[in-house]
């Protein structure tokens, strides 16, 4: 029962966050962050699209300097 | 341009998640048993559309400042995983995906394993093949399709959009009797990805309250933007080394499937 549980919660979390969880957090973060710009006079737009420009760059570079290290490793 | 992007992404969304459900149910067909691949197919259309008449009303009835908050951000976190692996597969840095390859393994496996007879189903190893291949396929799909629906508030157009998309996937199925391979996969991941990241945006920040400068015309910028800044982020990694074989365009990399 506890592993079919278990199983359940690890679907649900990767049919969601996926296999970047920070890329999960830095959304959540940002609309909390628009939210609290949008309750100001400040214009509260940019903030996504600054957080996307950041975070996918970010993903990728983090996937691509895991993939030199490996092929590093294995040419060793 | 709401309406028809609406069509357009959820269209290419099923259509990309149909052929890979039809490779499993391929396999499983011609692997195993074609009665049982079918009965599991139809079963698991069964569980995917109570679960869009269950949810869909239930969505509608949100209030919508509420939705698209919810829904931007899971869209946009959706977006932003479809984009990342569009982009790592046209940079080289990943696999692209092969149905051809998927069904080779998939018919392999079907072949070995043992028969075992459930109830009405014949051959339950193709019954659950399928059931599983279409139902976990679906689910995306029919996440995408509820949340842009409800949105849009014209689940009924979503809903449309996808049923063309697995009509047309099922028919090609049909015509060609293989794996459809030559379907440009993962371009269309490429599309849905910029669509979804997109739309994610707008409805995300329009939810918790902040106002876009040119309102949905908004929209026709985003779009474009982030195609152009993915396009960008494509061309950096290839130059920076990642998978690059020599010759190939990046519409080379989004193409191949």
């Amino acid at each position: 029962m506890t592993s079919r549980l278990k199983a359940f919660a690890r679907f649900w979390y990767d049919f969601v966050v996926g296999d970047d969880w920070r890329v999960a957090v830095a959304v959540v973060a940002a609309l909390a962050l628009t939210y609290a710009v949008s309750t100001t006079a400040a214009p509260a737009w940019p903030i996504l699209p600054a957080v996307v420009a950041i975070l996918l760059p970010l993903s990728l570079w983090r996937v691509a300097r895991r993939q030199s290290s490996n092929s590093a490793t294995s040419q060793k | 341009m709401n309406s028809s992007a609406l069509f357009i992404t959820v269209f290419l969304a099923c259509a990309v998640e149909a052929v890979e459900a039809l490779t499993i149910v391929l396999a499983a067909g011609v692997g195993r048993d074609w009665r049982s691949a079918f009965i599991g197919v139809g079963c698991s259309l069964a569980v995917l559309a109570l679960i869009v008449a269950a949810l869909g009303p239930a969505l509608t009835a949100i209030p919508l400042g509420a939705l698209r908050v919810v829904v931007g951000g899971l869209l946009l976190i959706f977006g932003l995983q479809w984009l990342r692996k569009s982009i790592l597969r046209a940079s080289g840095l990943k696999a692209v995906h092969d149905e051809a390859a998927t069904y080779r393994t998939q018919l392999a496996a079907a072949e070995a394993a043992p028969v075992e007879r459930r109830g009405l189903v014949t051959d339950w190893y193709s019954f659950t093949l399928s059931f599983k291949g279409v139902l976990l396929e679906g689910l995306e799909v029919a996440f995408i399709a509820l949340t842009f629906g409800a949105n849009q508030r014209n689940i009924p157009l979503a809903s449309l959009a996808a049923v063309c998309a697995v009509v047309v996937v099922a028919l090609a199925g049909l015509a060609v009797r293989a794996p459809l391979s030559r379907v440009p996969e993962n371009a269309m991941k490429f599309i849905v990805g910029v669509m979804l990241t997109s739309f994610g945006m707008f409805w995300g920040a329009e939810g918790a309250g902040a106002r876009w400068p040119w309102a949905d015309a908004t929209l026709l910028v985003l779009v474009p933007v982030v195609t152009l800044f993915a396009l960008a982020l494509v061309a950096v990694l290839r130059r920076a080394g990642g998978g690059v074989r020599t010759g190939e365009t990046i519409a080379d990399g989004l193409g191949a499937s």
